[in-house]
């Protein structure tokens, strides 16, 4: 082995020492600057909600309550007042609920249609679903819009939610179907084969063999609904007539053209209390939920 | 379900674009599709190519300069932010609580999201606050972040890369996480530095990963118009009817956005049905292209890495 003079160890040595100061460089460029403004951002919304007053943004002046009062009090938007937040919250819960519902009913037959039986035009529809994506929302946006009319949905109150629920379902359900068709993947013939040679049925195999292995991916799938249908926008936006069948996220618009400047204290809080059911189940599940998130449009 | 929700939708958009249904014989429409009072026309198709919408060009340049920058973010931002996270930070804990903070944009519900946009840009914001205290003169600053141009074009970028660079994100960390490690063990032994590493070794293995998520989000983008009109809408409570007019000072209608206003704050209906035709036929275009040049298996398995 050849020997290395000291000189030129301690010449490797720094260049070793600068490589790695370069690199933290580049992770700190890359991945850690550009963060801030999103950190600042939640940092402000959990401290502005708080507190009367903030200096330098996020440094939060004395603890109210105050601006959470839209729980228990009347407060107003444009001309409409609503006695308290949790009519517009209700409605939001029962889209949510509603999506979340429905497409897990009919995803998970799909996914298990789709991922074990062998029928003509398989392969067709699997490449439809993802075709699918070529298809801008907009254009479903505007045809829906003319079919609500002709079935006389639209501008109808609950009615109009109902039919938001089935847009928005049916919207989500190839992709639903394809990701718990993954979930379907994972579990070995075998198991169904011994049921089967076993005299059972297709259905019961499905719902005492199959359904209790794919629970979890289940679960998933019907938080990740729910989720989408809490936080759906663009379709109640759209189609919803009238100021008490908003949901929240509809509210939350309005209320920031009307209360920026104004009173950033409420809707920081407004926004919060919004955000509530998101953080929790992403925090419990968010093994699963990223692996959907990440999926999120194939798997 | 899904031919309620798709299929009916679809056939709808294509007879659509070949009428001129708007606000005056929306009734008649709605009451029977075959009214005599729309008209099939193809007037639609020669205002969007033939430029007699003297808006249209404008459309098309933002969409390009958006579908453009956004993915340059998604796709090549993406790559050196999926390196740096996965491979060149070491610690387990700081590589998954960067990673979960990059995830924030896309989990934040979009509306909540164009809120804290809302105030980062306002002037009460933090980013005044920020570039004064870099010591930039206020009268530097622009009076609106998001009606100025061409900083409200920049900003719809910006918004709109922090949502996307996730996506890439995922897909490389995995595909980084997958290759094996001896590989890379075998090429530091012989005395690779790191940055040859990620240069010899996790970009040539990632040439796929690279080319699914610049196909799939090309695709997304073009489409792509909610996170705008949540951010650009909420800043002045704009109702549907009121869209268009937001952003057309802003500067920041993109083409899949433009049909959007054009149903909703014009009731051009059928003038906006060809609108987003077009996406239509340049999205189908691309995918049956994909679909050539991926093979259908392989569209399957975004995170495959070949070694």
């Amino acid at each position: 082995m050849a020997r290395v003079s000291q000189e030129e160890l301690v010449k490797r040595r720094r260049r070793a020492l600068i490589r790695t100061i370069i690199k933290y460089i580049i992770v700190i460029v890359v991945a850690v600057i550009p963060l801030i403004p999103i950190w600042l951002m939640f940092l402000w919304l959990i401290a502005q909600s708080f507190s009367s007053r903030v200096t330098f943004g996020i440094i939060p002046q004395g603890f109210t309550l105050e601006n959470w009062k839209f729980l228990w009090s009347p407060f107003k938007m444009g001309l409409k007042e609503y006695p308290n937040i949790w009519p517009i919250t209700l409605n939001t819960l029962f889209l949510a609920l509603g999506v979340a519902g429905l497409e897990v009913l009919i995803s998970s037959m799909a996914g298990y249609a789709l991922s074990r039986m062998n029928f003509p035009g398989r392969i067709g529809l699997m490449q439809f679903i993802i075709a699918l994506h070529a298809f801008p929302s907009v254009i479903l946006l505007i045809a829906l819009f003319i079919i609500l009319n002709k079935i006389g949905l639209y501008g109808k109150g609950y009615m109009t939610l109902v039919g938001i629920i089935l847009i928005k379902a049916g919207l989500e359900i190839p992709m639903a179907s394809w990701i718990i068709k993954g979930f379907f993947d994972a579990i070995p013939w075998d198991l169904e084969w011994a049921a089967l040679v076993d005299g059972c049925t297709r259905w019961k195999v499905w719902r005492s063999v199959i359904l209790p292995l794919v629970l979890p991916g289940i679960g998933a799938i019907s938080i990740f609904a729910f989720l989408s249908g809490w936080a759906e926008f663009l379709l109640v936006y759209t189609y919803v007539v009238g100021e008490e069948y908003y949901t929240l996220p509809v509210l939350i618009y309005y209320l920031i053209g009307e209360l920026k400047f104004v009173n950033w204290g409420m809707l920081a809080a407004v926004g919060l209390f919004f955000t509530i059911p998101t953080l929790i189940f992403f925090s419990t599940t968010q093994k699963l939920l990223l692996r959907i998130y990440v999926g999120g449009v194939k798997r | 379900m899904i031919a309620f929700a798709w299929v009916g939708p679809l056939f709808l958009t294509v007879y659509l674009g070949f009428t001129d249904l708007q606000l005056k014989n929306f009734i008649a429409f709605i009451k029977d599709f075959f009214t005599p009072e729309v008209h099939l026309t193809l007037k639609n198709f020669e205002k969007i190519f033939f430029a007699e919408d003297p808006y249209i060009s404008e459309v098309a340049k933002i969409t390009v300069m958006y579908v453009g920058s956004v993915l340059a973010i998604n796709a090549f931002f993406a790559l050196i932010l999926s390196i740096a996270i996965a491979y060149f930070v070491k610690n387990e804990l700081l590589s998954m609580f960067l990673r979960v903070s990059w995830l924030l944009p896309r989990i934040t519900p979009g509306i909540i999201y164009a809120l804290m946009w809302n105030w980062f840009v306002s002037p009460d914001g933090m980013f005044d606050t920020l570039l004064k205290l870099a010591g930039i003169p206020e009268q530097w600053l622009p009076s609106n972040w998001l009606l100025d141009k061409p900083y409200s074009q920049i900003l719809m970028i910006i918004v709109n890369g922090y949502i996307g660079a996730s996506f890439g994100m995922i897909v490389y960390t995995a595909a980084i996480k997958s290759i094996p490690p001896d590989l890379i063990n075998a090429a530091l032994v012989d005395g690779a530095s790191e940055f040859q590493v990620a240069k010899n070794i996790i970009i040539p293995l990632l040439k796929w990963p690279i080319m699914f998520v610049t196909a799939w989000q090309t695709l997304s983008l073009m489409a792509s118009y909610d996170v705008i009109l949540m951010v650009w809408g909420a800043a002045q409570g704009a109702s549907p009817s009121e869209v268009l007019g937001v952003t057309k000072v802003a500067g920041v209608t993109v083409w899949a956005l433009y049909a959007y206003s054009q149903a909703f704050s014009q009731y051009q209906y059928g003038y906006a049905a060809a609108i987003s035709l077009v996406l239509v036929v340049i999205g189908l275009v691309l995918i049956v292209f994909y679909f050539k040049i991926f093979g259908f298996r392989r569209l399957m398995e975004p995170s495959r890495v070949e070694v």
